[in-house]
């Protein structure tokens, strides 16, 4: 019995039905005199995979920072799970903060653990489930990530930057979570390797009903995993929606971005 | 994390096939309840999953069922599943195809065998250190003849930046702690040389002291302490980062780029630095004599002048350039050393503290026995 990855795109599209697990609203940062976001909105719908896209600069991980709580912004609200962020106490955060997973831009696994440990850690920290068991749940997870068993016991130095990144998701999903963010998930990977990340983030998202909040430049990602699209310009969210309407939108930054040769090969 | 409790339950059907059914969540949070006793319970390899009071569950509780109805022993059936769930086929199936092949645990050798093991190993780094550190000497002296033959290839703008780095800003608390030090001594010598009456004495050992001996070891420490750290840390963050490996493509020779500047830099400082910390301590031992024996700064000057010969002055300071040889060769070379990880910066900076100190002490001892031959 096999998953087929194949069908990805063939569960309903959940923009517009379905609750809402990410409420931006009236975000606003700025970087001293720089203003990197203003008044921006945002909805994130449980079960889809969002690619944020936008030009260098235009806030896309300070937009992540935000949600996850890395940043504080300057205004505005960000509801996760329904609950803001910034009123709660330490516990209540702590139990919002379990039900989702951050892979960063370069993994960020712990240098000083083995990368089984690194995707243990979130469990030890949380749950009292017997080392035994936290191990093989450890192994599973790395599999799931599409890593061989043999880079469980290495150190993260030692792993190639794919690896590093398989290893990074499969921390991300230690806890099973309901909500993944990824930022640049596919960056510095070859096509074949990110062509097969595409294909695990969209089939983990399918069989494990993941929501994904997925930052990335590269178009062949979003063509191949994205349910919606939201392309920040100018400090707000300029377009949102399945990536056939947003390759219509007339704006210059986006003709630009989906009809130079890169776009239209991967859309094509 | 509601519901009905996480419990499960194996029954048998009129055709003799085992059932198990499952009820409540099964996800990571609830799984560390029922794993102990499900792994205690048989159950046949072709038995019924039973779905009808399963509430949620993620990859924990499908792993755990797959890992119950004989996954593990290489077994690649579908699971025939019994009532109704969104979603535990899909993940059954995700868990299954991720799932089989425990790996080999690693092999531990008893004991005492790993004791010998570690200590032979321990020996054999320490050797491979030594010959590494010959070799580094090598390379330093190498680069150093090529920059004497080639003045002008000296980036005298990091070797400024350095001398005020690691030789200026220094200079407050190597002369803070060469002042206490004068002050120690000149109290324990006072007492001791009281007993005899001969607290004027006092005198001599201050100067000896502090000229000979203190003034430079003193100052290799604290820099040993103080700047090996901060040149190990500096060039192992920029060998993480592979700054180092950029250099090289484009034709930067790291040795002249970084490790000439700040040989050449501490040569320069350390002299100095030991003069102004002897001068400290025996400023230390002057206020001392001042205010415990009643000897004035006068008193205790003209003495000086009589008692302490100059060349006291010139075996101390002569130690100094080997010093800052000595520390910032080893703390150049541990930063080289640097991995890719944290750990190994933390341990490289470790070693360049413990082995310049180890260093400067041991070398202080074979130049005492190298002054006493000579008789100065």
């Amino acid at each position: 019995m096999s998953f087929d990855t194949t069908t990805a795109h063939g569960k309903a599209a959940p923009a517009g039905e379905g609750e809402v697990i990410i409420r931006v609203r009236g975000l606003t940062n700025r970087f001293g005199s720089k203003t990197v976001h203003e008044d921006l909105d945002l909805d994130v719908m449980k079960g889809e995979v969002l690619g944020v896209i936008g030009g260098s600069g235009t806030g896309k991980s300070v937009l992540m920072r935000s949600i996850v709580g890395l940043h504080t912004p300057n205004a505005g609200e960000v509801e996760v799970f329904g609950q803001r962020l910034g009123k709660l106490s330490r516990d209540e955060r702590i139990k919002v903060e379990r039900r989702w997973g951050v892979m960063f831009q370069d993994g960020a696994l712990f240098s000083t653990m083995t990368v089984r440990e690194n995707v243990m850690a979130p469990m030890v920290e949380h749950t009292k489930i017997p080392p035994a068991l936290m191990s093989e749940l450890a192994d599973l997870k790395l599999r799931l990530a599409g890593l061989e068993l043999e880079a469980a016991p290495k150190r993260p130095a030692d792993l190639s930057g794919g690896m590093r990144k398989r290893a990074a998701l499969a921390r991300a999903l230690s806890l099973d979570p309901e909500l993944v963010f990824l930022d640049e998930p596919t960056a510095g990977l070859d096509p074949i390797g990110a062509a097969k990340f595409d294909e695990l983030v969209r089939s983990l998202s399918n069989a494990l009903g993941l929501t994904v909040f997925l930052v990335t430049h590269d178009l062949d990602t979003l063509a191949a995993t994205c349910d919606r699209i939201a392309v920040l310009s100018d400090g707000k969210v300029l377009a949102i929606g399945p990536l056939d309407e947003v390759r219509k939108n007339p704006h210059p930054w986006i003709q630009d971005y989906f009809s130079g040769p890169r776009g239209r090969a991967a859309v094509r | 994390m509601t519901g009905i409790s996480t419990r499960f339950q194996v029954d048998t059907t009129e055709g003799g096939k085992q059932v198990l059914s499952v009820a409540g969540d099964w996800t990571i949070w609830t799984v560390a309840q029922i794993e102990e006793k499900l792994r205690n319970t048989k159950i046949a390899y072709d038995a019924i999953l039973d779905v009808s009071q399963l509430e949620k569950i993620d990859t924990s509780g499908a792993y755990l069922i797959d890992r119950a109805l004989g996954a593990l022993e290489g077994i690649d059936d579908k699971i025939p599943i019994r009532g109704e769930h969104p979603t535990i086929e899909r993940l059954l199936g995700k868990v299954r195809k991720a799932s089989p092949a425990a790996p080999p645990d690693p092999i531990h050798p008893p004991g005492f065998i790993a004791l010998l093991d570690r200590a032979g190993h321990g020996a054999v780094n320490a050797w491979q250190e030594f010959l590494g550190l010959l070799g580094f000497i090598g390379e330093t002296a190498a680069t150093v003849g090529r920059l004497i033959a080639n003045p002008s290839r000296i980036r005298w703008k990091s070797v400024v930046a350095i001398m005020e780095e690691a030789g200026l800003d220094a200079l407050p608390i190597v002369c803070f702690l060469s002042f206490f030090i004068g002050l120690v001594i000149a109290f324990i010598g006072a007492n001791l040389l009281a007993m005899f009456n001969a607290s004027v004495f006092t005198v001599e050992l201050v100067g000896i002291g502090m000229l000979r001996e203190f003034g430079a070891v003193l100052t290799a420490i604290l820099l040993a302490g103080r700047t090996d750290s901060a040149f190990t840390a500096q060039i192992g963050a920029m060998k993480m980062r592979q700054e180092i490996d950029a250099m090289r493509t484009i034709g930067l020779d790291p040795m002249e780029a970084l490790v000439a500047p700040r040989l050449l830099a501490l040569l320069l400082m350390t002299p100095l630095l030991t003069f102004a910390a002897t001068i400290a301590g025996i400023g230390g031992g002057l206020v001392a004599a001042w205010t415990a024996m009643d000897i004035s700064p006068q008193m205790f000057i003209s003495r000086f002048q009589e008692v302490v010969p100059p060349q006291h002055f010139w075996v101390g300071i002569a130690k100094a350039p080997v010093f800052a040889l000595v520390v910032a060769m080893v703390g150049c070379r541990q930063g080289l050393l640097v991995e890719g990880d944290v750990v190994s910066l933390g341990r490289r900076t470790t070693s360049a503290v413990v082995q310049a100190i180890f260093l400067v002490i041991a070398l202080d001892a074979l130049f005492a026995v190298l002054y006493y031959m000579l008789n100065v």
